[in-house]
C-alpha cells in the first residue's frame, strides 16, 4: 500500500539538510551559549548564526529575534508580553474569530484579566474585512493580532492592508504566521508587522523551536522570569540544537520558497480540481486562489470527518479534520463555523496540506481512493438523500 | 485509539441499510454534535427478525450501530429491550473515554425502534 503523508500543516519531516546541521550540537558541541569557555562561544556563535537565518527569511534584523519553544509561546508571549507592557495605555485588543487556539485562548484569558478583546468576523472565503478593523479600533486599542494564512482553510489574510491600518493608528500589530513562513514571501518592513509568530516544524525544522520577530524598540514584557538570554524575553538556557536547526530550516526555505510555493500551487490546484470534478456535493473551504500553496479544505456533505480519517488512514493516507470528533471537543472548528458553515457540513470537513516531499503519483493515489471512500460513508449516511445513495 | 473489533465493524459494517416497510423505526442524535444513527426494525413473534441501520457519524458511531444490530438480531424484543449502550462498549472492546457519551447511541436508537414498534401495535389494536 502506497503511503501519503498529507498532512504538512500539522507537522513536517525533518530537512536531512537540517538534521545534519542539529547533530554536532546535540554530541560534540556541548557548551552553554553563555558560558565563556570555546565550546560556549562556540554554541553562542551558532545561536546568532540561527537568528541571522530567521531574521533573513523575513526581512528582519537578527537582533529582533526571539527564539521560544514554538509558535504557542510565540503567540503567548506576544499577546501576553505586550497587553502586561501596555496596560496603562489602554485595554482593547482586536484579533480575529479564525486564529488559531494559541492566540484565540491566549485573547480569552487577557479577557478574563480585564482586557477587553474584539473578534473580527470573517467572510465566507475566510478573509477579514479591512474596513471593519478601521471600524473596531478605539482609543484604547494597544494591539491588533491577525493570523497571517488560516491553519485549517488556508485563506491568506490582507495583512499589508491591516497592518498599515494599525500602524496609522499607533497600534502594535502582531500576526500568528506560523503556517505561512516559509511558504509565502513575508517582509516585515514593507508589510509594517511589528510582531510575528513562527514556528520551526512547520518549515521542516525539529518540533520545540519557534520564534518571535519582535521591532526594535517594542515595550514587551516577558512570560517567565530567569536569566539573561534572549534580551531577557526568555530566560532560559537556549535550545541549542532546536535554534540551529530553526536556522537551516529557515535559510533553506528562504532559498528554496519561489520553488517549494511553486510546486505546491501546481499539486494543490491538481488535487482541488480533481476532487471536485469526481465527486459530488463537495464544497471547497476557504478562499480559491488567496490560499497557501499547500492547502486544500473540503466539506463533504451527509459524512462526518473522523470516519473519513480512519478510512483514510486505512489507505495509508494521513490528513486531518474539523469535526467535532476530531477538534477533540463537542462543536467542530471554530475556523469553519466562522465562515458560515451548518455543522453538519463542517463535520464533514478534510484538510489535506501537502509538503516538498509530496509529487503528482501522491496526488493521483488519493483521487483514486476518496471517491469509493465518501461513497462508502455515504451509503451508510441517513443524511444522504435516497437518490445519492 | 480503537480496539481491533471497533475497526473491523467501522471497516466492514453488518446490517446497514434500511429494511422497506419496516415494524419500527427510531432514530437519535443530532447534526450539531455530528452523531445520527437511525435503526430500522422487522420483528416477527416478538423476535427481531431483520434490523438495518444508517449513521452519519465518528467511527466509534459507526461501529457501535453495526454491533448492536449483529447483538440483537434474533433476540426477544425484552432481550433488546435490556441491551444498554454501556454493554454495547464492551462488546467492542471499549471505546475511547471522550467517545462513551457523544457516539455511542446505538442502544439508545435500537430502543426508539421498539418504542414505535410498540406505538404502532398500540395503534394496530385500537
Amino acid at each position: 500500500m502506497r503511503n501519503v503523508y498529507l498532512d504538512h500543516a500539522a507537522t513536517t519531516a525533518v530537512h536531512p539538510k537540517v538534521l545534519e546541521s542539529m547533530l554536532p550540537y546535540l554530541q560534540d558541541k556541548l557548551g552553554n551559549p553563555s558560558s565563556i569557555y570555546s565550546s560556549g562561544r562556540e554554541a553562542k556563535a551558532a545561536v546568532e548564526t540561527a537568528r541571522a537565518q530567521v531574521a533573513a527569511l523575513i526581512n528582519a534584523q537578527p537582533d529582533e529575534i526571539i527564539f521560544t519553544s514554538g509558535g504557542t509561546e510565540a503567540d503567548n508571549l506576544a499577546l501576553t508580553g505586550v497587553a502586561t507592557a501596555l496596560s496603562q495605555q489602554g485595554r482593547h485588543i482586536i484579533t480575529s474569530r479564525i486564529e488559531h487556539h494559541a492566540v484565540l485562548h491566549t485573547a480569552e484569558e487577557l479577557e478574563r484579566k480585564g482586557f477587553q478583546v474584539t473578534y473580527l468576523p470573517v467572510d465566507p472565503d475566510g478573509l477579514i474585512n479591512p474596513d471593519l478593523l478601521e471600524q473596531a479600533l478605539t482609543p484604547e486599542t494597544i494591539m491588533v493580532s491577525i493570523i497571517f494564512a488560516n491553519n485549517e482553510i488556508g485563506t491568506i489574510e490582507p495583512i499589508d492592508r491591516l497592518a498599515k491600518i494599525a500602524k496609522k493608528h499607533g497600534v502594535i500589530f502582531h500576526t500568528d504566521a506560523v503556517q505561512a513562513v516559509g511558504n509565502i514571501p513575508i517582509d516585515v518592513e514593507e508589510l509594517n508587522i511589528d510582531l510575528l509568530s513562527l514556528s520551526g516544524h512547520k518549515i521542516y525544522g525539529p518540533k520545540g523551536i519557534g520564534a518571535l520577530y519582535v521591532r526594535r524598540g517594542m515595550n514587551i514584557k516577558p512570560l517567565m522570569q530567569g536569566g539573561s538570554q534572549e534580551r531577557k524575553l526568555r530566560p532560559g538556557t537556549e535550545n541549542v540544537p532546536g535554534i540551529v536547526g530553526l536556522g537551516k530550516a529557515a535559510e533553506l526555505a528562504r532559498i528554496e520558497l519561489p520553488a517549494r510555493s511553486a510546486h505546491l500551487t501546481e499539486l494543490r490546484d491538481y488535487l482541488i480540481d480533481g476532487v471536485l470534478s469526481s465527486i459530488a456535493h463537495v464544497r471547497l473551504n476557504g478562499h480559491r486562489t488567496l490560499r497557501l500553496p499547500g492547502n486544500a479544505n473540503f466539506s463533504f456533505e451527509f459524512i462526518e470527518g473522523e470516519s473519513l480519517l480512519l478510512s483514510l488512514d486505512m489507505a495509508g493516507i494521513a490528513a486531518s479534520s474539523g469535526s467535532a470528533c476530531t477538534s477533540g471537543s463537542l462543536d467542530p472548528s471554530h475556523v469553519l463555523m466562522a465562515i458560515g458553515l451548518s455543522h453538519e457540513v463542517a463535520h464533514g470537513s478534510l484538510r489535506l496540506t501537502l509538503g516538498r516531499e509530496n509529487n503528482k503519483e501522491d496526488v493521483d493515489y488519493v483521487l483514486s481512493v476518496l471517491p469509493d471512500i465518501v461513497g462508502r460513508l455515504r451509503a451508510m449516511s441517513p443524511l444522504t438523500p435516497a437518490k445519492e445513495a | 485509539m480503537y480496539t481491533e473489533k471497533v475497526m473491523d465493524h467501522f471497516m466492514h459494517p453488518r446490517n446497514v441499510g434500511e429494511i422497506d416497510n419496516p415494524d419500527g423505526v427510531g432514530q437519535v442524535g443530532n447534526p450539531v454534535c455530528g452523531d445520527i444513527m437511525k435503526m430500522s426494525l422487522r420483528i416477527k413473534d416478538d423476535r427481531i427478525e431483520d434490523i438495518k441501520f444508517k449513521t452519519f457519524g465518528c467511527g466509534a458511531a459507526i461501529a457501535t450501530s453495526s454491533m448492536v444490530t449483529e447483538l440483537v438480531k434474533g433476540k426477544t424484543v425484552a432481550e433488546a429491550l435490556a441491551l444498554n449502550n454501556r454493554m454495547v462498549a464492551e462488546a467492542l472492546g471499549g471505546l475511547p473515554c471522550k467517545k462513551m457519551h457523544c457516539s455511542n447511541l446505538a442502544a439508545d436508537a435500537l430502543h426508539a425502534a421498539i418504542a414505535d414498534y410498540k406505538e404502532k401495535q398500540v395503534q394496530a389494536s385500537r
